[in-house]
């Protein structure tokens, strides 16, 4: 069991194999793993847990809260993308029939000067104070600026139009290559770029510009044979969950508050509204309900502190839930990008400078998430001289909010292009170029670290084998494109409590909001330690009350961290059935092993089940808990090969074919890893062809609906075959890496890449929807 | 949204007095799948919602070889296409009834609706034009008929003046040797509204047009009656020369704008493109070879 066999020499079985060992497989089919290492229950599919409430409509949604004396809300928004905000006068909704009170900045305890942890970074808390409630300005049409609090949502909503907010409206900033430009209409007055980490005095909308630089481009660049340098720009793009966001709160008597409502962070939710509102958190009790998608944009808090401002007013219960609109124009979409990428290559092909200069959009306040994607736009590649230069740049748009690898799509579609266009000069197979290039263990990124064992070459080698690859194309205007992308996995803080039931079933306790799976893949990793079925353990996700603090639900860390809790709680129980055991056999502990459920000392033996019922003759319950702050991250990689057709006379492209290939570490589910993968490539594919912030000339989103804002339908997309690669991450306990991410990454340049080799066109701006294509196949570029 | 009173009337008359009653505050509802959801946005101030889902006379689908096809304003979707003879009779309906939403929708909206709408982009009206549909509007004070081509008059507004209600679409028996055909682009696969659309139809003789007609949606304030690029196959060979001059005919009679659907000049290409793959199935249809 401890060999750690080629993933990509080893095809293994793959779908449905429960069993022990490393099975051959034949061929290749549709969706495959290339496993390493087999276990009892890690690599199985058992059906999930939460299943039954899910698929018979059970399983209760923020929106579902009901109570009695529950209060309906209506949030104002700004109808301008830039105003100050000259007077709000609320008499007129007070008065009106079944309202029961109204809320606006003034109402928020003054935001104080400092810092605070969001779920996955740092900022202003008065930047969260004043996203939550405009005060003074609004930064962008859709930002809120009071709410009302009715008998129901149609009173509340009504009461709303009947606040009245004199605006003074400003000039904009919508984009970044506008908002960097001499003249531009300034979003905060005391903004002052920090240049290189230090302060600098520079009013601007550059939040900050920081540069990372290994060896010496100029002179990598001065090498090469082959230099091609290129600017791309991404429009603004939402993540797209199906389920609005939504807040319950009651502010009880006793100063407790109570919320209920999906996030990907109930500890975060607790955490960042206690200090909105000044009170300790130990006052703040945070009920996750189930969560209908979040891919990041459930992390930041919007509606929670407005609803318990509401209900401290009202003394009942108040539940709020967005619009799609609302959702749109209010929360946080991924940046808008303008990104230039200059990339130097020998004519054998070696890589011998990289340089990068990426601008993203922020949105109304400082934190676009450029950082990580200056961390990843060269990730794949081993280079000796790389410069990446970053800024952060507010613009008057939604505040942006992490989405899936946040940062690394814009990235990649810059440099993955760049790199298809200088295989192509050189002569060389883009896999071939980007395996002779590819990120090794020792490799160094460019800010800095050096990479641990990582699948960049596997996941290419796997790309460069799988059918698809050398696969005949369909026909006439179809073309083949291929990219990768790298993404992150964090650690930060998990909890997991363990309970043993006397008939042989555990209950696990855990915080880490469900999204893709993970009741059931942290599950598993218990019951792998404790040698029992899945469906012997009884997962639940409790409120921030009943639980050890848990991190967000982002970076692709739970299946990761708190998966890792699990089997660490796991071990203790291990470690007192020991002792239980003993006293059943009449043994000494020391002396007593565990496999697979059953523990045996001389000869005999006693099993989970049996010691579980004996547990209150033996010493009493059985239970544990452990915490971790995991440090042994596993990045991930991924690739992808896809088939175009494009239509030269109207531009439309149809996906024909799709592969994603991703180095997973270990598929502890595989259908969840597959479906994760399989989601990240139809963001990526929307992302690509049609999804767009479409501004009109006020600065607003023009299409804020579900019928403009066009997201792929099923019949936009091709089945997604999937080639689970793994590559054991040696810093977690079963090798596993985070997997929710790296998807996303490589689709729209694998796409661009695609349209090109079909038609002769790049495209150098998303969405790559008909009108552009059309236009850049009709003008020759 | 705000309350609304809504009223079924079980005959004409009933519905003509409820119309005549709330005269300017009623608005008919048959599916409701625009009506509905342009309510919930606070883009309608109708008090009074008049069901006419239960009057007979809007619900009649009959059709002879003979006297053609009369249509009921408030037939849903479904029952269109899922009757075998008149989807034999009329195929460039079914290319329209067939995508307009997503199959909940069809089981609501009906082509009348689609009509009454008047919206630039309606997929159905095209057709309607196209085959040369005549109108049957009633109100208190009588019965009077509108051809298609003159039904929508500006943006979400019709011919129909206050009181009146339309009652049934004629569709005229298709001649021998005819075809016609309903084409839209959308940037997706389903549930779209049409950046550009093209309804034709031709009638053949010995190997030439002898009548043909083409409507466009998408491309102008209403659906337009492209009376130009129908003339221009008259009298002409069964030939992709003939066509290609009615597809650069269209492009010409489009008036588009730039919107968030596309540009300008993107949907004046799309018209020719659209206007030509449309003539050449519906030359298909009418048995003709290119």
């Amino acid at each position: 069991m401890s060999t750690t066999l080629d993933p990509v020499q080893t095809q293994a079985a793959a779908n449905g194999a429960a069993g022990n060992g490393v099975h051959p497989a034949p061929a290749y089919e549709p969706n495959m793993v290339l496993a390493t290492r087999a276990y009892d229950v890690v690599g199985t599919r058992p059906v999930r847990h939460d299943g039954a409430d899910k698929v018979t409509g059970r399983a209760l949604y923020g929106a579902d809260k009901q109570m009695a004396g529950l209060l309906q809300g209506f949030v104002l928004r700004s109808p301008h993308a830039h105003a100050k905000i000259v007077s709000i006068d609320t008499s007129k909704a007070e008065a009106l029939d079944g309202v029961f009170a109204v809320v606006t900045a003034d109402d928020l305890p003054p935001a104080k000067d400092k810092i605070v942890d969001v779920g996955e970074g740092d900022t202003r808390l008065a930047y969260v104070h004043g996203n939550v409630l405009a005060k003074g300005k609004t930064l962008y049409k859709g930002h809120a600026v009071a709410a009302v609090a009715a008998t129901n949502v149609h009173v509340a909503e009504q009461a709303a139009k009947l606040i009245d907010v004199k605006y003074a409206t400003l000039g904009s900033s919508m984009t970044a290559p506008e908002a960097m430009s001499s003249g531009a209409a300034l979003l905060h007055d005391d903004l002052k770029t920090m240049e290189y980490g230090q302060p600098t005095d520079k009013a601007s909308n550059v939040a900050q510009h920081f540069q990372w630089k290994i060896g010496d481009s100029d002179e990598g660049f001065a090498k090469a044979d082959v230099v091609v340098e290129r600017t791309f720009d991404t429009a603004t793009v939402h993540q797209g969950y199906i389920e609005p966001h939504n807040a319950t709160a009651l502010w009880n008597n006793d100063g407790r508050v109570h919320i209920w409502t999906s996030t990907q962070g109930a500890f975060v939710v607790r955490d960042v509204t206690a200090t909105i509102l000044e009170i300790p958190v130990s006052q703040i009790k945070v009920t996750p309900m189930e969560i209908g998608g979040g891919f990041g944009g459930k992390i930041p808090v919007y509606l929670e502190p407005v609803a318990a401002l509401l209900s401290k007013k009202t003394g009942r219960p108040v539940k709020l839930v967005m619009t799609r609109a609302d959702v749109l124009e209010g929360t946080g979409p991924t940046p808008g990008s303008h990104v230039s990428v200059k990339i130097g290559a020998v004519n054998g092909g070696k890589i011998t400078a990289m340089q990068g200069n990426l601008a993203y959009e922020a949105g109304a306040y400082p934190g676009s998430f450029v950082a990580p994607g200056g961390m990843c736009i060269f990730a794949a590649y081993a280079c000796e001289n790389v410069t990446v230069d970053c800024y952060d740049v507010v613009v008057n748009k939604p505040s942006s909010a992490a989405y899936r690898a946040p940062g690394a799509t814009q990235a990649a579609f810059a440099a993955e292009q760049v790199i298809d266009e200088i295989a192509g000069k050189l002569g060389i197979d883009p896999i071939d170029f980007r395996l002779q290039n590819a990120a090794k263990e020792g490799s160094r990124r460019v800010d800095g670290p050096k990479f641990r064992r990582i699948g960049c070459v596997e996941v290419l080698e796997a790309m460069q084998r799988h059918p698809h690859y050398g696969a005949p194309l369909a026909g006439p205007n179809c073309g083949r494109g291929v990219a990768v992308g790298f993404w992150f996995n964090v650690g930060l803080e998990s909890s997991c409590t363990l309970s043993v039931n006397s008939d042989g079933t555990v209950n696990l306790i855990e915080g880490s909001t469900d999204i893709g799976g993970t009741r059931t893949s942290i599950a598993m990793q218990a019951a792998e330690v404790l040698g029992i079925p899945a469906e012997d353990i009884n997962p639940q996700v409790v409120d921030t009350d009943s639980v050890g603090y848990t991190s967000v639900t982002g970076g692709s860390r739970t299946t990761f961290a708190t998966g890792w809790a699990a089997h660490d709680a796991a071990q203790k129980i291990v470690d007192e059935m020991k002792v239980r055991a003993a006293k059943l056999l009449e043994a000494d502990a020391a002396g007593v092993t565990h496999e697979k459920g059953v523990y045996s000392a001389a000869g005999k033996s006693v099993s989970f089940r049996e010691i579980a019922a004996q547990a209150s003759r033996t010493g009493g319950p059985i239970s544990a808990s452990a915490t971790v702050k995991p440090r042994g991250v596993g990045g991930s990689y991924a690739g992808n090969i896809v088939d175009v057709a494009v239509d030269p006379e109207t531009g439309k492209v149809d996906i024909l074919r799709f592969t994603a290939v991703q180095d997973v570490g270990k598929a502890v589910h595989p259908s969840y890893v597959e479906g994760q993968m399989q989601g990240g490539s139809a963001q990526g594919i929307g992302w690509a062809l049609n999804e767009e912030y479409f501004m009109g000339a006020d600065g607003g989103m023009q299409n804020n609906t579900l019928l403009d804002y066009r997201m792929p339908t099923a019949l936009d997309l091709p089945m997604i075959d999937t080639c689970i690669v793994e590559v054991a991450n040696p810093g977690h306990p079963y090798g596993v890496r985070g997997v929710g991410e790296a998807n996303i990454v490589p689709p729209p340049a694998a796409i661009a890449n695609a349209i090109q080799n079909a038609v002769g066109r790049r495209l150098q701006r998303l969405p790559m929807n008909p009108p552009a294509v059309w236009q850049a196949v009709a003008n020759g570029n | 949204m705000h309350w609304v009173d809504y009223q079924r009337p079980e005959s004409l008359d009933a519905a003509l007095q409820a119309f005549a009653a709330n005269a300017g505050n009623a608005k008919a509802l048959a599916g409701g799948t625009d009506l509905l959801v342009q309510m919930r946005a606070g883009r309608c101030a109708s008090g009074v919602l008049v069901d006419i889902k239960n009057i007979p006379e809007l619900n009649e689908m009959s059709y002879s070889p003979e006297q053609g096809l009369t249509l009921g304003a408030a037939v849903p979707c479904y029952r269109i296409y899922g009757d075998k003879t008149v989807s034999a009779a009329y195929p460039a309906l079914i290319d329209a009834v067939s995508i307009i939403g997503g199959t909940q929708i069809q089981g609501r909206a009906s082509v009348g609706g689609n009509l009454c709408n008047a919206a630039p982009s309606a997929d159905v009206v095209p057709v309607l034009i196209a085959l040369g549909v005549v109108c049957k509007v009633t109100s208190a004070g009588g019965t009077r008929e509108i051809a298609a081509e003159d039904f929508c008059v500006a943006p979400g507004k019709n011919a129909l003046a206050a009181g009146e209600l339309l009652v049934s679409l004629h569709f005229p028996p298709p001649a021998l040797q005819s075809g016609a055909r309903y084409i839209r682009f959308i940037p997706r696969n389903e549930m779209d509204i049409a950046v550009a659309g093209a309804g034709v139809s031709v009638t053949l003789a010995d190997g030439r047009f002898s009548a043909a007609r083409v409507a466009l949606a998408s491309v102008a304030p209403t659906p337009l009656f492209a009376r130009e690029a129908g003339e221009a196959l008259v009298g002409r060979p069964v030939h992709a020369a003939s066509i290609a001059k009615a597809a650069a005919a269209a492009k010409a009679a489009a008036k588009p704008i730039d919107d968030m659907r596309g540009t300008a000049a993107y949907r004046r290409n799309l018209c020719a493109v659209l206007t030509r793959r449309a003539l050449e199935d519906a030359v298909a249809r009418a048995g003709g070879k290119l």
